[in-house]
């Protein structure tokens, strides 16, 4: 994993965040990697964690209604 | 009363034709009919206008459709349909004939449109539009939701609910469109075309409207609108009416649903205890496989430290310091231990010395008999001869054998 391509784990979406978590998981589980590797990944996997589970708890339905070309958000919906 | 021969003559053909149309279109009652019939004599010419004849047992009734309303009919008309139209009465004066002239027409009974409704699947279905192949998978995790119903109905209120309980992550696009009616298929057209332009596009369609009579959900069964659902690049969820209706655009669709209800369930097939299960898994998964890799390092490690101190000068002389004094300590144990044995000996010596003093033997009864020519042991009878001396414990004296017995 190149570091320069890696964003911070609190500006990814679940999505993305997810899918770094299990290719984390899978590097781990499949290479022999130095202690120190091991722990920047271990690092990175517990962010990644923690990001995911923070936009679970957060997580609130977004509603937007197309009028015409345009999409607006509609509130006082819940 | 006779018409009388030379009576002046009132009336052209084209001023009673005139006024019989006045009588007629002038009458409230026939201006607003709705009327029941079979149609036959069925003429579209190439002007747009449909020609054709409402009858039943006893009557027949002349009927026209403008080009305007006609192509607003979301059903082919056929002979033999039967048919309730709606429109005014009028006169054709130049055919001297009174007539319908129709602006709406609907099939009457659901035998009827359930014959429509069998044409048109007939038709699809030999187009390929309800072929299994064509059907495409559900995203089980979707970021985006479309959905097309009516932005006022219960379906919409149903949908949200189940979504926000279930992925509260995704958003959620509708665009309203009325769900029933002459205008609800270009409307439900135009949103689902609407939502295929979007971009980002949403990752699934969901189509959707609460339960009805079979009218009321015939705009699921417009040719147009089966038509869209088929082509869209989109993946469509339908759920329209109850578990119990089925529409075309059910057939048409990627996936078909029961209920409003059931198409959000469908749409959202990973949940959000679903999702927070896996993360805790894989949280678990990775915490395990690091505190198992820092414990084997860790051991490694204890391992190393071990041989290392084996090889330190350091416990070589400890080792050795600790050998010198058990050595020490063996030389001093083995002496102490030489001394007592022998002191043992010798007092064992001793004790048999004691024993063997043949003086301590006189001491208890016994004497000592040689013979008085050469001073030999006497230890048998047949040694007793001559003079004997006696020994006791406290001297001795000379005696002689009287006589012998074995």
């Amino acid at each position: 994993m190149p570091k320069s391509s890696v964003k911070p784990a609190d500006e990814l979406t679940y999505e993305a965040a997810f899918k770094e978590l299990e290719s984390i998981v899978a590097a781990l589980e499949s290479e022999q990697r130095s202690l120190d590797e091991s722990m920047s990944l271990y690092e990175r996997g517990q962010a990644l964690v923690k990001r995911c589970a923070e936009l679970l708890n957060q997580a609130e339905l977004k509603v937007r209604q197309l009028s015409g070309d345009e999409v607006i958000d509609l509130e006082g919906d819940r | 009363m006779q018409p009388s021969l030379f009576a002046s003559v009132q009336w052209t053909v084209s001023s009673l034709t005139k006024y019989i149309r006045d009588q007629l279109e002038s009458d409230p009652s026939l201006q607003d009919v709705w009327v029941e019939g079979e149609i036959s004599n069925l003429s579209r010419p190439a002007s747009g206008h449909v020609y054709f004849t409402l009858k039943d047992a006893g009557a027949s009734l002349r009927s026209v459709m403008w080009k305007t309303s006609a192509m607003r009919l979301n059903f082919a008309l056929q002979d033999g349909m039967a048919v309730a139209a709606h429109g005014k009465i009028g006169v054709y004066e130049v055919g001297g004939q009174y007539q319908l002239y129709a602006d709406q027409i609907r099939p009457v009974g659901e035998g009827a449109l359930y014959q429509e409704f069998l044409r048109l699947r007939a038709l699809l279905e030999s187009e390929g539009l309800f072929d299994p192949e064509r059907k495409r998978p559900i995203p089980d995790f979707p970021k985006r939701i479309g959905i097309v119903t009516s932005a006022t109905g219960a379906a919409i209120r149903d949908m949200l609910t189940a979504i926000r309980r279930r992925l509260p992550l995704v958003e959620v696009i509708l665009a309203p469109a009325p769900v029933q009616g002459d205008e609800a298929p270009p409307k439900i057209v135009e949103a689902i075309r609407l939502l295929n332009q979007l971009k980002p596009q949403p990752d699934v369609i969901l189509i959707a409207r609460g339960g009805g009579s079979i009218e009321d959900l015939w705009a699921f069964n417009d040719e147009h609108v089966v038509r869209a659902v088929a082509s869209s690049e989109i993946p469509i969820i339908c759920g329209v009416g109850h578990e119990t209706d089925f529409t075309l655009s059910d057939f048409a669709a990627d996936l078909r649903a029961p209920t409003p209800t059931a198409a959000a369930e469908l749409a959202t097939q990973t949940t959000i205890s679903d999702l927070a299960e896996n993360l805790q898994a894989l949280s678990t998964q990775i915490s395990d496989f690091v505190f198992t890799l820092v414990d084997n390092q860790r051991n490694a490690l204890d391992g190393l430290r071990e041989s290392l101190r084996f090889f330190s000068p350091v416990r070589r002389i400890e080792s050795d310091r600790q050998r010198l004094d058990e050595l020490a300590h063996r030389v001093n144990a083995g002496e102490a231990h030489r001394l007592t044995l022998e002191a043992s000996q010798l007092a064992g010596l001793g004790k048999r010395l004691e024993t063997l003093n043949p003086l301590q033997v006189l001491a208890r009864g016994y004497a000592i008999v040689t013979r008085r020519k050469d001073g030999a042991l006497v230890r048998k009878v047949a040694q007793a001869k001559d003079g004997i001396r006696v020994r006791v414990s406290d001297g001795e004296f000379d005696a002689e054998v009287v006589k012998s017995k074995k």
